[in-house]
């Protein structure tokens, strides 16, 4: 492709020479620079969670022989809960390329409170600092869930300051999604109506809600929790009359609907890849719109299901199933509406598509085992099993997770102006998909034969299939570093990309990559609905 | 690693084989809800891969019809499996009423049982096959949960309140028990044995196991040596209530609510007895709570359990002098 269509060559400075000092980026409130402060962060981080996951899969491989004591071990999950949930998985899209691509998705400069953003990522560190302290002194022994009273009368690792941590990270995701939702409310170009904006912006337009709603409630049960432990107010303790179940209640009030902060941005970074892949409009756009909406309201009112053995109510067990099923039909929605617009399409096999494949059999696979835990006599059985651990992480792993590689993936060459090995690329993406089903796959078989989740000692019989799922986790282990590899060398020997290599529809593909500090010379008005593909221009890393 | 590789957990119990069905043909409803999908997607990826003279004209964009059919039609294939499940699932929280009754004490890391006869054993359970075994759970620590694979039935032990499972093991054998719920340092060792015996291996286990009198008379004598007979004896009615025939009927409490009496309300009357005074008595009873163990307890409410067969009396407390 020659120069952007119709438009004389942008000579701007891109955002990426726009000041090279650390100063420039630790004070900057361009939008884009405080994704890539994200993106470096969440990383970090990634890699953390993904030391302990290593160290999980490497002890389970014998049943007795350990290399971790069942205190270390039972450390190690926790803190790969709490890391990979937290710091990774619920800022991962959102505060990356939510942050990167919303303003220019909607014709915008930045966000609509740019200090207030980069106030976000603050906090983030803020948080992160104290997880890594809670890292060097030893760690904490609760499991990510917290559950009391084991956490605040009888664990002894550092549950205070691991609350403390994820208070504190709280509060970054409520900023950012306040940023998200009047950002979209009020600096939409003109012509950029609802009926236009791309589904990422819809969907983390619903994230945000989620955001904004849910997180306070984990802060006010953390900050109780605290209190509980170091003043034994009794307010979660039994043998002061308070209820160790109000915990669970009000720890899944959030944590339920925190699994679609992580999903649904993953979904909408996939409605824009297959529709980019496929060079078509998207189909049932407002199907899909609306399905990111009905999965925000209805997954705030399903958080009992994970509590059907805990001594709940039976009838509320059997309402808390019904909508479970209620909320499984807006997701179904989507991943028909993806296999429709793939219908005559004119597909291109990118990693972006490979990625947003991987996605739909991953999250597939993960939302209709949902669905078998939604089936209240099935829960009762693997409840706590393995077969748990395999359904979230295929939701969590296999869907955010891809989502996020595919959202690199695709918008790489615009964020850094270099296009990469697509080679590379696609061989990342099959690794990822056969390592991440040798890994979990077998952890569904093992739940149903009543494997335990965090059992550190196991019986005998199991250990194939934990063998199976240690040597899938290594794969997946070189497939998450491979983009590492070449990504990072593609910012030195990567061609420059155009403003559009992958010949898709978009505002954020009519700037130059990368864009410059205020994205658009002159605000753009919009004219035509999301997706209007064919676009013209087809180029270099558009070959299929 | 041993030779097999299991690849379904045997059933032991007729809920086990129900549950089983039920896995199998919602699994089977996935998988054809599925395979158009996967099928579709790897046809259509194909077929209209860029390059390929597929016929591209007349594009569809959307179709109120196609997307309501596959929102309604999936769910109401599955609505039906979610009755099913709802009903073995509520089936489990109504003991049949001439259950053999064990309880059941979770502690970091160990199960106590103790049968009606007041035999004791922990991390093994013996019960008879084909005979309906209720569990009265509660925890003295952390919350733990009671999970028999083999039987497909699972439930957290709570502290501070009992909860209750309930099963019928039709299949002779030894199956595995483990502690499902997180509950600190050595959890996965938190495991026992499930013996299910024939009822004469049973009736010779419970004669060799001895126990030391069975629950109810043990029961008795703490209930006369904390002084509990003074004011709930039949014959002194005037302070407290009478305990014959109360248990698993519903009792008046002042203020106007009305309870049905279970493990849980005697357990809560004992430790803190002003919190739903029976109708028609004043908070007079102290609390017992540190003066009676967790053994003390189970033994209680045994006893008290076995005051409930008989008739109530005619309660003069019921209707206060006034």
């Amino acid at each position: 492709m020659t120069a952007a269509p119709l438009m004389s060559p942008d000579e701007r400075v891109s955002y990426l020479a726009a000041g090279s000092t650390l100063r420039s980026w630790l004070l900057t409130t361009d939008h884009k620079r405080i994704a890539i402060l994200y993106l470096i962060s969440i990383t970090g981080f990634f890699f953390v969670g993904g030391a302990a996951a290593g160290l999980i899969r490497l002890d389970l491989i014998s049943p007795t022989h350990k290399l971790l004591t069942n205190e270390g071990y039972n450390r190690a999950f926790t803190m790969h809960g709490v890391v990979m949930v937290w710091f990774f998985l619920i800022p991962s899209i959102p505060a990356t390329f939510g942050n990167f691509l919303i303003p220019l998705m909607i014709g915008a400069k930045d966000l609509a409170f740019p200090r207030l953003n980069l106030l976000s990522w603050y906090i983030y560190v803020i948080g992160g600092c104290v997880t890594i302290y809670v890292l060097i002194v030893g760690g904490v022994d609760t499991g990510w869930t917290f559950y009391t009273p084991l956490s605040t009368m009888f664990a002894n690792g550092h549950v205070v300051a691991a609350a403390a941590a994820v208070f504190i990270v709280g509060f970054s995701s409520i900023l950012t999604g306040l940023n998200f939702i009047v950002t979209v409310h009020k600096l939409r170009a003109p012509g950029m109506t609802w009926g236009r904006l791309p589904i990422f912006v819809w969907s983390h337009y619903a994230t945000s809600l989620i955001l904004v709603l849910a997180t306070p409630v984990l802060a006010v049960t953390l900050a109780l929790l605290s209190a509980d432990r170091l003043f034994h107010l009794g307010i979660f303790d039994p043998s002061l009359g308070g209820d160790p179940l109000l915990f669970q209640h009000m720890f899944w009030f959030y944590s339920h609907p925190a699994v679609y902060i992580m999903i649904l941005p993953a979904m909408g970074v996939v409605s824009e890849l297959v529709s980019a892949s496929a060079h078509k409009r998207l189909y049932g756009y407002w199907f899909v719109a609306s399905a990111s909406l009905a999965i925000a309201a209805v997954g705030f009112l399903v958080w009992g299901h994970h509590m059907f053995v805990s001594g709940q109510s039976r009838y509320a067990g059997v309402i808390f199933s019904f909508l479970s099923l209620v909320v499984a039909v807006p997701s179904a929605v989507k991943v028909y509406n993806w296999t429709a617009t793939l219908y005559k399409g004119d597909i291109t096999f990118g990693p972006p598509f490979l990625f947003a494949m991987a996605f739909i059999g991953l999250f597939t696979i993960g939302g209709l085992t949902g669905l078998m835990l939604a089936m209240l006599a099935v829960d009762v059985h693997v409840h706590d099993t393995y077969f748990v651990i395999a359904h979230f992480h295929y939701i969590m792993v296999g869907g955010a997770v891809s989502g996020f590689f595919g959202a690199l993936h695709f918008w790489w060459p615009k964020i850094t102006g270099r296009l990469y090995s697509l080679v590379w690329g696609r061989i990342a993406a099959i690794l990822i998909f056969a390592g991440f089903n040798l890994t979990f796959f077998p952890q569904f078989i093992l739940g149903y034969l009543g494997m335990p989740r965090r059992y550190h000692v196991y019986p005998p019989e199991f250990q194939v299939y934990h063998v199976l799922s240690s040597a899938g986790a290594s794969i997946l282990a070189v497939a998450y570093l491979l983009p590492f590899i070449y990504l990072i060398h593609s910012l030195r020997h990567g061609a420059p990309a155009s403003p559009n290599p992958w010949g898709a529809a978009g505002l954020e593909w009519t700037t130059p990559s990368p864009p410059p500090k205020d994205n658009f010379r002159t605000t753009p008005t919009v004219t035509k609905e999301a997706y209007a593909y064919p676009v013209a221009a087809t180029d270099e890393a558009d070959d299929g | 690693m041993n030779g097999h590789l299991p690849f379904w957990p045997v059933a032991a119990s007729e809920h086990a084989a129900k549950v089983d069905a039920l896995t199998f043909w919602f699994t089977l409803l996935i998988v054809a809800l599925t395979a158009p999908v996967f099928i579709l997607i790897t046809v259509f990826a194909f077929r209209y891969r860029r390059g390929s003279g597929a016929d591209r004209t007349h594009r569809p964009s959307g179709n109120v019809l196609v997307e309501t059919s596959w929102m309604v039609i999936p769910f109401l294939l599955a609505l039906g499996f979610f009755a099913y499940a709802a009903k073995l699932y509520l089936d489990l929280g109504q003991p049949p009423a001439n259950s053999i009754v064990i309880d059941v004490v979770a502690k970091q890391w160990m199960w106590k049982f103790e049968h009606p006869g007041g035999q004791r054993e922990i991390d093994d359970l013996h019960v008879p096959a084909g005979r309906d075994v209720r569990l009265s759970m509660i925890s003295q620590d952390v919350i733990h949960s009671f999970f028999v694979p083999a039987l497909r039935i699972k439930q957290d032990v709570l502290p501070g309140r009992y909860t209750s499972l309930w099963f019928n093991a039709d299949r002779p054998g030894v199956y595995d028990l483990r502690c499902a719920q997180f509950c600190g340092m050595d959890h996965s060792l938190m495991i026992g044995r499930l013996v299910v015996l024939s009822p004469a291996q049973y009736a010779s286990w419970l004669a060799e196991a001895g126990g030391s009198g069975d629950l109810t008379s043990q029961g008795k004598a703490s209930f006369d040596r904390l002084g509990c007979s003074g004011c709930h004896a039949p014959q002194s009615q005037l302070r407290a209530p009478s305990l014959q025939g109360i248990y698993g009927r519903p009792a008046p409490l002042e203020g106007g609510r009305v309870v049905i009496v279970d493990d849980q309300y005697l357990r809560d009357s004992i430790l803190d007895p002003s919190r739903d005074v029976a109708a028609g008595y004043q908070p007079v009873m102290p609390t017992y709570a540190g003066e009676v163990s967790q053994d003390d307890l189970a033994k209680l409410v045994a006893y008290i359990r076995s005051l409930g067969d008989e008739p109530a009396p005619a309660n003069p407390g019921r209707e206060p002098p006034s």
